[in-house]
């Protein structure tokens, strides 16, 4: 079927006062297709998580949202410093994140965790020097 | 109980009216650790917090919750301030500790 809907946002650094509105303008298009809330919460909360690492992280990316009438994938690249250990960074509780980040409230190891958890599919490619890309589907 | 009974009860102070008044209430909600809120925060909870950033506001928005209390005495900052605004999220504050805020709202939801 060719009724796919691409979606593309650009996820600035640091900028944590509009960090968030990428997955909120996704989840608000979603609810407004009729997808099902438990469905709508799970997009919502691995790409909230994935936007968050790239404005603490990643100096920011680019997110394709692709809807497609089986899933919705979700694909984020950065061209950050890269995940030197990858399984380690999927441990809960596990976190690089600096002070001025936690005292925001983050920094609790719990955001690729969450994008496992929420996502249905997750891969994960990453190069030290070179970034990372990150793509989640969840089925519909 | 909806958001409209919750502010009329005056237990809380005001910070910022949303648009969602008549949103009822399910259950208080206590995190400070927005990825553990954002994936834990139930829909239509009183999210109870000390976090008065522009990040709760997304991870409030994300999550559905009805609104935010702000406890021991926090305060949003001015960036939070202006998201709560446009977004239209309710934020309601008080000096008392977490546990009191929280509880204060399951009473409200029980008597």
């Amino acid at each position: 079927m060719s009724d796919k809907i691409v979606l593309t946002y650009q996820v600035s650094a640091d900028d944590f006062t509009r960090a968030g509105e990428a997955s909120s303008d996704v989840k608000s298009k979603l609810k407004k297709m009729g997808v099902k809330p438990e469905i709508v919460r799970k997009v919502a909360i691995a790409m909230y998580e994935g936007e968050i690492n790239m404005v603490i992280h990643a100096n920011g990316g680019s997110i394709d949202v692709i809807i497609s009438p089986t899933e919705i994938s979700m694909i984020l690249e950065d061209k950050g410093p890269g995940i030197e250990d990858i399984e380690k960074a999927m441990q809960a509780g596990y976190s690089t994140a600096p002070d001025n980040i936690r005292s925001l409230g983050f920094g609790a190891g719990m955001g690729l965790p969450n994008m496992k958890k929420y996502s249905d599919e997750m891969q994960i490619e990453s190069e030290i020097g070179t970034g990372t890309k990150v793509t989640m589907k969840v089925f519909l | 109980m909806t958001v409209q009974e919750l502010i009329d009860k005056d237990v809380f102070k005001v910070n910022q009216v949303g648009y969602n008044l008549g949103q009822c209430i399910s259950e208080p909600f206590c995190c400070d650790l927005l990825s553990i809120a954002m994936s834990k925060a139930p829909a239509d909870s009183a999210w109870v917090t000390v976090m008065g950033n522009i990040n709760t506001l997304a991870v409030a928005k994300l999550a559905d919750v009805a609104c935010i209390i702000l406890a021991e005495g926090a305060e949003l900052d001015q960036n939070g301030l202006e998201k709560a605004k446009t977004q239209k999220i309710t934020v309601l504050s008080t000096d008392k500790p977490i546990f009191e805020a929280a509880l204060t709202v399951y009473q409200l939801l029980h008597d």
